[in-house]
């Protein structure tokens, strides 16, 4: 009886989140441990499986309204981790599942951690990926516990640090294995054994048997000893602070704010430390860059669910024909998720090319240690490459990603339409063609669908599923199904020439061969692309989708919208892939690609090509910003306009596949955010001022100018 | 039927091993620890009839014949003529079936020998594996004075090779004298190589292809093969087909120092890369098995094993002058201790919470088995007693990771449904002792209803072995546990221990690496009457079950059994190969 177990099970959710009424539960508890004489150490734990804490509540904070509210829930957090910190009992914190934000903070407020081995459990502090910081101590004591260079590792890149990680790093002190099947359900046994294993620390604690204060090693003491310059320190921030500078060009403002709150607490001593946290956790939770990224966490939450309901039929067996980057990809994210998968292609040099795409996806995981190689080759045993097609008559779902032309699509469709079963589904991976044309040739158009995959497949969260009107809801629940265990954020849009990326896209690049027409430079593009926010610039996009499949889609949906997706001249592109610069893939487009290096040059033959397309820019409509702007404006106005026409379900979809599909600069939030933000009339005004120049590129559509009409009218709530 | 039996043989072949350990046993010193690195894991349980009480014979006799044959009844009432009515009594609560089966060749054990189970590194460090191997084979040789050419085929197991003598089983029984004209294989299947050897050679005098058999296993962990790293390798054949000196030399040049970092066999599962104490840690706290309950089992293991090395119970033991060295004459391991030294041991595996020591684990072993297999009627044509038939066996197989060690809770189950027999009916117990925990775990899993349910899709538990039929004379963790040999062991001490304690059936299972599970149920009835020379299956008929193509109406007795298995011939001609029970009795 001499060790409480605290355990944590949110009735309400699937995971445990720290909201108000779970904090002021935890301090009842503790307050009753403290009191208890019988008690003399606590174990604190999950019961749900998975998780311990997942971290705070956002909602308890988006229902601030000012940064002082913030601010003080941030002091209150402070103040129970401090109590918990500062207890005389010690505390034990056995964990399983995600420890994340609030929830790592409040494990390392703890004297002692105990983690289980589980794949499932990860620590982390995301908070910056939600534009904010760790607000409850985790500035102050994640430095002091896993040292400065690991702690700001974890606070600016957010990411998740396994069990095994988290150990080296010092911040658990033991690891317990996950249990396989036993006398109870193995995810019971398991929790039940961390807690025995947990209750044996607190003992040992209690006892003396384990130190808290563990020897330093040589290395440990030579590196305190080098943080404990301040010349050093100061290094260290001045790198830091230029490194986060570079990867955001300043349009992020929380990691700047860490590294602040990190540097008050270990400069001016705990007390500035903590307020500088508070105050700069009020300060962040009131920004525009919050509130989108929040948003855009919110957006990705709701595009992993199927609205659609779960499909009649799982699909058990999938057939993708064409091995090239797409198929290859989409048979890699396929494969290790218990789907049997058919690789085919017509060529055996076309088929051998892609199995060794998906191999050597799946073998680079093993260097990551990510999975072991047993597991790669009991992955693959569920792939099949052949060319021809047996056993497509138990596919349950056939992909074809060949060559976008409406021809080959059409002979396609037929043949596989010949040797599939009746219920199986014929989607089409295109990033332009129009879904009712290419079902034209099917026996079965309520079984066609678009799924309309981005490059490298593996890497790419987004997929666009492009439905007609024939597209029965069963077919889109299955490819949606499909989708979600490939690891997707789904974007489920209407038909269209484009639907909805890569019609915003081409607009936006038309705009950029235009920029690049009135002379300015591959490099300087990039970096007025970058500088406004897309990860990458809009010279190397073009590169990485190719020029030729850029040529094909501007010039396919410059047909079908007309003038309107005028800009820059196609005869541009054309020539390019004419003398061979196709992108990145043949090695030279924009820009000059040397295999092995990381560093590219500007094509040079690039220039005199460009010099007989040469048009003058006009002054007043040329500057940094201007250029920024009118890429930007063609792409939202577009994106607008999806949804004016009912290709877009919603703007939470139009944002999302903005961001994870085309690199819409996430601090916006997405095209449709940035309307709210940036106000609808400001943007009419611009585009206004560009329409003069240039004509209808511009011509805001009419959902935006009632928006611009009316300041309330806002996309996002 | 004989097809069912042979797919039973298919599984095995498809496990290997690696099977490393460090180690040590009880000895202060502690430096012994159990490290095994097993890619299969494997179950094997072997059901052996043994009554070798003339009153089961009398009492099956007596309640069969009558009806059927008054012939017979007369027949088996003068054998038993020396059977007391007590006996007869309390054979009689027992289930009295053969479990002879139509069509298929009774086969008999008609001995087996083992060399001494040494701790690695002690007298046995300077052989070779193939050492031990003559070595039991001689005395098996010795033991049954069986003409050098009157085998027909050896098979051996083991589980790390001498890359030297890799069909050891060959260079083994041409040292041991036996005639070059015998064909000779090796298997591998973990810890239960032998077992395989076992179960090949049941195969091969079921198909008719042999009649007499030599199996067993070898294991040897005192030196094994510890090679250059792949980069190394790689170089050294190079420079094997190099042509000319600056060729040599450039690849002599492209030598690093870390391409001479040897390279050890695995330690840990290939498909999980995790070694096998670490996982029967896991199993233990999986079935919330104390390290109190594992220490008391492995201390029980050890004095059992004391005491029937002091009783001169373990009769399979030979004596095996080491050349160079002293004549053993006893397995070295056996070290009975005290609770309290036990639980001074730290964790070997999952520190520091773990409970799986060095000494609830069995130890690195040099040794080696061997037996002598016949066809019944074979074995009585040359006039060998045989000591218990071979009845029938399960390999079984699961889940690497998490189920790495639980193959007897697995297959127990099976072969008891195979032999249409209960737990109850099986009167010896030997279960391979891995780790004490694995057995503790699996003695729970097996009287677990919601395991059964939930893992078995069995409908009820089977329930545990009763532990006063338990291994008995101790087991790996106390007698040691060299790989390829261990299931060459069990089933000797099952037939010798149904000889002593007067039981019918008995029961063999062991586990090996790799998640799979064999199960080899034996069971052998065996009766000795009159003369003790005449062995007669006793009784008869199981329910049938499933794969079994007899008719249900052989239900009751041996004697009709046999008549039974006539008429079934009748029924399904189809070529098979007459067997004993076509033969007179």
């Amino acid at each position: 009886f001499d060790v409480a177990v605290i355990r944590m099970n949110d009735p309400n959710s699937k995971v445990n989140t720290l909201s108000v009424r779970m904090q002021n539960e935890i301090i009842e508890v503790f307050n009753e441990v403290l009191a208890n004489d019988a008690v003399q150490s606590a174990v604190l734990i999950s019961s749900k499986p998975g998780c311990f804490i997942a971290g705070a509540d956002i909602n308890m904070i988006q229902a601030c309204n000012t940064s002082e509210e913030v601010t003080k829930l941030s002091q209150e957090g402070q103040k129970m981790f401090e109590r918990i910190e500062k207890s005389p009992k010690p505390i034990v914190a056995a964990i399983n599942g995600s420890c994340l934000g609030g929830g790592l903070e409040f494990a390392i407020a703890c004297q002692y951690r105990v983690a289980t081995k589980s794949k499932k459990t990860v620590l982390g502090t995301p908070e910056v990926m939600l534009g904010l910081l760790p607000g409850a101590g985790g500035t102050q004591r994640l430095p002091k516990m896993v040292g400065i260079p690991g702690a700001f590792d974890m606070m600016l890149t957010g990411r998740n640090i396994k069990a095994d990680k988290a150990k080296k790093m010092g911040l658990v002190h033991q690891l317990v294995d996950p249990l396989g099947p036993g006398l109870k359900s193995p995810e019971e046994r398991t929790i039940e054994y961390l807690e025995e294993v947990a209750i044996q620390c607190a003992r040992g604690i209690v006892h003396k048997k384990i130190l808290l204060t563990k020897k330093k090693g040589m290395m440990q003491k030579v590196q305190d000893y080098v943080m404990g310059i301040a010349f050093v320190r100061q290094q260290i921030y001045k790198n830091v602070n230029g490194k986060v500078m570079k990867m955001s060009k300043g349009l992020y403002p929380a990691p700047l704010k860490i590294i602040e709150s990190v540097k008050a607490g270990l400069e001016q001593g705990p007390d500035s430390g903590y307020l500088a946290e508070a105050q700069n956790f009020g300060k962040l939770a009131m920004t525009s860059e919050s509130n989108a990224l929040i948003g855009l966490y919110h957006g990705q939450v709701a595009c992993k669910k199927n609205r659609f309901g779960v499909p009649e039929r799982p699909v058990k067996n999938l057939a993708i024909l064409g091995a090239g980057l797409m198929g290859a990809g989409i048979a890699q994210v396929t494969v290790d998720k218990g789907i049997h998968t058919v690789l085919k292609d017509t060529t055996v040099e076309g088929l051998s090319r892609g199995q060794q795409q998906v191999y050597k996806g799946l073998n680079d995981k093993i260097k990551k240690k990510a999975i072991t190689s047993f597991e790669r080759d009991s992955t693959l045993s569920s792939l099949t490459g052949q060319l021809d097609y047996s056993g497509f008559e138990k596919a349950d779902m056939v992909i074809e990603a060949v060559f976008e032309d409406i021809n080959i699509k059409h002979r396609v469709i037929k043949e596989v339409e010949a040797v599939i079963p009746p219920h199986c589904i014929f989607a089409t991976n295109t990033s332009a063609l129009p879904i009712k044309d290419i079902a034209a040739a099917s026996m079965r158009p309520e079984k066609v669908i678009g799924m309309h995959y981005f490059s490298p497949v593996d890497k790419m969260q987004l997929l666009e599923i492009i439905t007609t009107d024939k597209t029965s809801k069963d077919t889109t629940a299955s490819a949606v199904a499909v989708g979600l265990k490939q690891g997707k954020v789904i974007i489920v849009v209407g038909d269209g020439p484009g639907f909805y990326t890569t019609r915003c896209l081409a607009p936006m690049l038309a705009e950029a061969v235009r920029v690049l027409q009135e002379g300015v430079n591959p490099k300087k593009l990039d970096a007025l692309t970058t500088g406004f926010g897309f990860p990458v610039g809009a010279a190397t996009l073009a590169d990485e989708v190719g020029i030729d499949v850029a040529a094909h889609v501007a010039e396919d949906l410059g047909k079908a919208f007309g003038s309107r997706f005028g800009g820059g001249n196609v005869d541009v592109l054309k020539t390019m892939v004419e003398r061979g610069f196709k992108g990145r893939k043949s090695g030279k487009g924009c820009y000059v690609y040397t295999p092995g290096l990381k560093s590219k040059d500007v094509n040079p033959d690039i220039d005199d090509l460009l010099e007989k397309f040469k048009l003058t820019p006009n002054p007043s409509v040329s500057s940094d910003s201007d250029v920024q702007y009118r890429l930007v404006s063609r792409f939202v106005n577009e994106a607008v306009m999806c949804l004016q026409e009912g290709i877009l379900n919603g703007p939470v979809e139009g944002d999302i596949g903005a961001v994870f599909g085309l690199g819409f600069p996430p601090c916006l939030g997405g095209p449709f955010r940035f309307v709210d933000t940036f106000g609808a009339d400001k943007l009419v005004a611009k585009m206004r001022r560009y329409e003069e120049v240039y004509g209808n590129h511009f011509t805001p559509c009419q959902l935006l100018l009632d928006h611009a009409k009316d300041s309330n009218k806002r996309f996002h709530k | 039927m004989r097809q069912s039996l042979w797919r039973g043989y298919c599984v095995t072949f498809r496990l290997f091993s690696n099977h490393r350990v460090y180690g040590c046993s009880l000895q202060p010193v502690g430096q012994n620890y159990w490290i095994t690195a097993l890619p299969t894991l494997l179950i094997w349980t072997t059901l052996f009839v043994l009554t070798d009480k003339m009153a089961s014979m009398l009492m099956n006799s007596l309640r069969c014949c009558p009806p059927v044959n008054p012939a017979w009844a007369v027949q088996y009432a003068t054998r038993s003529l020396s059977t007391s009515v007590q006996l007869h009594a309390q054979v009689q609560t027992k289930s009295k079936k053969t479990l002879a089966k139509p069509g298929v060749k009774n086969i008999v054990l008609v001995e087996g020998v083992r060399t001494p189970f040494l701790l690695s590194g002690t007298t046995y460090a300077d052989l070779m594996p193939h050492d031990l191997a003559r070595a039991a084979l001689q005395g098996l040789l010795h033991k049954t004075s069986l003409p050098k050419d009157a085998v027909d085929y050896i098979i051996y197991g083991t589980v790390i090779q001498e890359v030297k003598t890799s069909n050891v089983a060959r260079e083994a029984s041409l040292g041991a004298g036996f005639s070059d004209k015998i064909p000779s294989h090796t298997v591998t299947m973990a810890c239960i190589s032998s077992n395989v050897a076992m179960t090949t050679g049941v195969g091969l005098i079921t198909a008719g292809q042999c009649d007499t058999i030599v199996a067993g296993g070898v294991e040897f962990m005192s030196d094994v093969p510890i090679r250059h790293s792949r980069k190394m390798r790689k170089t050294m054949l190079a420079l094997n087909r190099a042509k000319t000196l600056g060729q040599r030399l450039s690849l002599i040049g492209s030598i690093r120092m870390a391409h001479l970092t040897p390279e050890l066999p695995a330690v840990a599962e290939f498909s999980t890369a995790e070694t096998m104490g670490h996982s029967a840690d896991r199993l233990a706290a999986a079935f919330g098995v104390t390290r109190l309950e594992q220490d008391e089992f492995a201390l029980r293991s050890h004095t059992l094993a004391k005491q029937a090395q002091d009783a001169g119970l373990l009769s399979d033991v030979i004596s095996f002058k080491v050349p160079g060295r002293d004549t053993v004459a006893k397995d070295n391991g056996i070290r009975p201790s005290s609770m309290e030294q036990l639980a001074k041991l730290k964790p070997a595996f999952i520190k520091p919470h773990g409970t799986v020591t060095a000494a609830n684990s069995s130890f690195l072993t040099d040794g080696a088995s061997a037996v002598l297999i016949m066809s019944e009627e074979k074995a009585l044509a040359m006039g060998y007693k045989p000591k218990a038939y071979l009845r029938d066996f399960v390999f079984v197989s699961q889940d690497p990771k998490d189920q790495l060690l639980l193959g007897p809770a697995y297959g127990t189950p099976k072969v008891l449904a195979r032999a249409g027999l209960t737990m109850d009916d099986i009167d010896v117990f030997e279960f391979h002792e891995a780790f004490a925990g694995q057995i503790m775990a699996n003695l729970k899993a097996l009287d677990s209803d919601w395991f059964a349910q939930t893992y078995m899709g069995r409908k009820v538990k089977v329930g545990a072995p009763a532990m006063e039929k338990f291994n008995l004379w101790g087991g790996s963790l106390s007698l040691g546990h060299p790989f390829g040999a261990t299931g060459c062991r069990l089933v000797t001490t099952v037939a010798h221990r149904l000889l002593k304690e007067g039981g019918q059936y008995g029961l063999v299972a062991a586990c090996a690496a790799g998640g799979q599970v064999t199960h080899y149920t034996n069971t052998s009835s065996y009766f000795n009457v009159m003369d003790r020379k005449v062995i007669l299956p006793v009784c008869v008929s199981g329910p049938c079950d499933g794969d079994r193509s007899i008719p249900p109406v052989e239900q009751d007795s041996g004697r009709t059994e046999m008549m039974q298995e006539k008429t079934v011939y009748a029924y399904t001609q189809s070529g098979v190969t007459p067997t004993l029970s076509d033969c007179t009795y």
